[in-house]
């Protein structure tokens, strides 16, 4: 997919109560963003952060004129990232790497699993998936109480399963201990921290079927110019920029 | 007034000074969305070794103020694959395609440049003698006048071609390396490779890269790359080609008045994918505002 550099606005810019950042972009030249697929990410140059190298953020959805971003305030870039306010402008460069798969038979059964900021690319995967006539279930794990925006999204389109480690909200345990997990399905698809999205592999193994997840290593270049952001894979070091950041499980060395 | 952009690095003619540095533009074509490669002078595709080579574990990268380090260790699908797969895609371009070339043993080196030489229409190779990122060859030879003499001299019976060397930052005294370069039959210097550093995580206590240190680029180099280049050029007789932090075409220009000739760019690509251009643009834009007709009359033009 071509790779662009946008000139961006902010159009809505809201903090959710978790301290998440919900931000709506759109062209300053009023064109249609450029085409997109679920899982891929972007790289957002945060100007303000006063820091060197743009960061990667998911694609949290695309509609014809915006692309939609939920940041989590972590550190230096984030954390200004989130103070940006509705007509700020923020250069984007994208979209990078390879999503999730979205072809698939009519009727096929997708479990998505979301851990924490990682639920991000899964709603844009969520909305592709049913257009096609494609099945889902979302799982969405969390410390403590979600965002009631986020869940309203979610379940306004497909059963949403909630977990909390801290029972503060829905199922009080981890995503792969949630009952919603024992259903049958034929596909996993997950992006959240690395241990969890590992158990999620391995309930997906348990069921025989395939897994993708969504990696998050530090990057440079997001272009796969670099090759500051390896996995080491059953190929050898592949970029998570380029050939991922979404991979099969089958091509990980997570045994 | 039209500029004269056309740049001479000995024998190697340029359609302007402006390159992009090896290892920080893989092989072109992940920024061919982003700019039209054929306005470049050239670029220095990835360092390039007789044998595929897996690098350094992740993680291999740290931001640091203005800069980041890097630990990649040349990564690359070695000299067969460039052969193969990747130089006929690039052999069309305008720009110059320089082939950065890695080792750890003379002969090595020496393979490379040979492969090269009878198999593709390559004119000129970047003999990378400055990697801090690989425990053999790489920045030994570059770090001793006696390596950089046995390693340059060697290539230069194999290779007809433009010969460049990139020089390490790493040393005591540059020009002394630089010297020894030129003795041995280098036709051109590129300076500088990456600044050996260090990054820790104050909260697990660990060092940010796997293999502890790792080479400085980017903005914060800068000052330290144009001093050196400026001492280097006012030494040797044969062209400079200066680079470390380069981010605008004042940066750019900055180095061609210090004495280089031509110029790389290598870390602000990852910031902005088309600031090789963008440099291209604002020295042309620079020489009509100083009345400069022809880009090389700035090479060496500083006042002192
Ligand atoms: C493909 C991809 C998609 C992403 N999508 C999103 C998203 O949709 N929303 C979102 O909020 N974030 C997302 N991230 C994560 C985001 O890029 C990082 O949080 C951000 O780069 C951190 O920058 P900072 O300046 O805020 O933190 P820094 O100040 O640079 O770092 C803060 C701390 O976090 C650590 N750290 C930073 N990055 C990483 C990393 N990649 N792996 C491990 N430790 C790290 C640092 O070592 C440091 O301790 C994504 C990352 C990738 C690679
Ligand atoms: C990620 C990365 C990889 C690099 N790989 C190589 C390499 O393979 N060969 C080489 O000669 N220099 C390599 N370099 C060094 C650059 O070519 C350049 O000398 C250095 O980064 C200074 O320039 P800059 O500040 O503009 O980046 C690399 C630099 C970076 C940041
Ligand atoms: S971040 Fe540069 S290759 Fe992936």
């Amino acid at each position: 997919m071509k790779k662009y550099e946008l000139e961006t606005v902010v159009r809505v810019s809201e903090r959710y109560g978790s301290g998440l950042l919900h931000l709506v972009l759109e062209r300053t030249d009023g064109k249609d963003m450029p085409e997109m697929a679920p899982g891929q990410f972007v790289e957002v140059a945060v100007d303000r952060a006063k820091v060197l190298l743009n960061r990667p953020i998911s694609i949290f959805n695309r509609t014809d004129k915006a692309l939609e971003l939920l940041v989590s305030p972590i550190g230096t870039a984030t954390k200004a990232l989130c103070e940006y306010v509705t007509g700020d402008r923020l250069r984007i460069i994208g979209p990078l790497g390879h999503g999730f798969s979205t072809q698939f038979a009519a009727g096929t059964r997708v479990l998505l699993m979301g851990g924490g900021v990682g639920i991000a690319p899964l709603y844009y995967q969520l909305r592709t998936l049913l257009s096609a006539g494609v099945k889902a279930e979302v799982v969405y794990g969390n410390r403590t109480a979600q965002d009631a925006e986020i869940c309203a999204l979610f379940s306004g389109l497909a059963p949403l399963h909630v977990c909390t480690d801290d029972g503060t909200a829905g199922f009080h345990g981890l995503v792969t201990q949630h009952p919603a997990t024992e259903g049958a399905f034929d596909f996993v698809q997950v992006c959240g921290p690395k241990p969890m999205m590992k158990a999620c592999a391995r309930l997906a193994a348990a069921k025989g079927v395939p897994a993708e997840v969504s990696l998050e290593n530090q990057m440079a270049c997001g272009l796969g110019a670099c090759l500051c952001c390896v996995e080491d894979s059953k190929d050898g070091n592949v970029c998570v920029c380029k050939n991922g950041p979404v991979f099969n499980t089958s091509l990980l060395k997570w045994q | 007034m039209a500029i004269d952009l056309t740049t001479h690095i000995g024998n190697l003619t340029l359609q302007n000074p402006v390159l992009t540095a090896s290892g920080t533009f893989g092989y072109g074509l992940e920024y061919a969305d982003f700019i039209d490669l054929d306005r470049l002078g050239g670029f220095v595709v990835k360092g390039t070794t007789l044998e595929p080579r897996q690098g350094n574990p992740y993680p291999r990268m740290a931001e640091t103020p203005s800069g980041m380090l890097n630990a990649v260790g040349l990564q690359n699908a070695g000299v067969e694959h460039f052969i193969e797969e990747t130089y006929p895609l690039l052999r069309d371009c305008k720009a110059e395609v320089i082939v950065n070339v890695s080792g750890a043993k003379i002969d090595d080196y020496v393979a490379v440049a040979e492969r090269l030489q009878e198999r593709t229409g390559i004119r000129a190779i970047e003999l990378n003698i400055s990697c801090p990122n690989v425990k053999q060859g790489g920045m030994a030879f570059g770090t001793t006048c006696a390596g950089a003499e046995s390693v340059v001299s060697a290539v230069r019976k194999a290779w007809k071609g433009h010969l460049m060397v990139k020089l390490s930052p790493n040393v005591t005294s540059i020009t002394d390396i630089a010297l020894a370069a030129e003795a041995a039959g280098a036709d051109s210097l590129s300076l500088i490779n990456t600044l050996m550093g260090m990054a820790i995580d104050i909260e697990t206590q660990r060092p940010k890269l796997s293999t502890v240190t790792g080479g400085l680029s980017g903005p914060a180099v800068k000052p330290v790359a144009v001093r050196m280049v400026w001492q280097v050029a006012s030494k040797v007789s044969i062209p400079v080609v200066g680079l470390g932090g380069i981010a605008t075409a004042a940066d750019a220009i900055e180095f061609l008045l210090a004495g280089a000739r031509a110029i790389q760019i290598g870390t602000y690509n990852f910031v902005d994918p088309s600031v090789s251009v963008k440099v291209v643009e604002g020295i042309e834009d620079y020489c009509r505002r100083h009345g400069v007709e022809k880009v090389e009359d700035l090479c060496g033009a500083l006042k002192i």
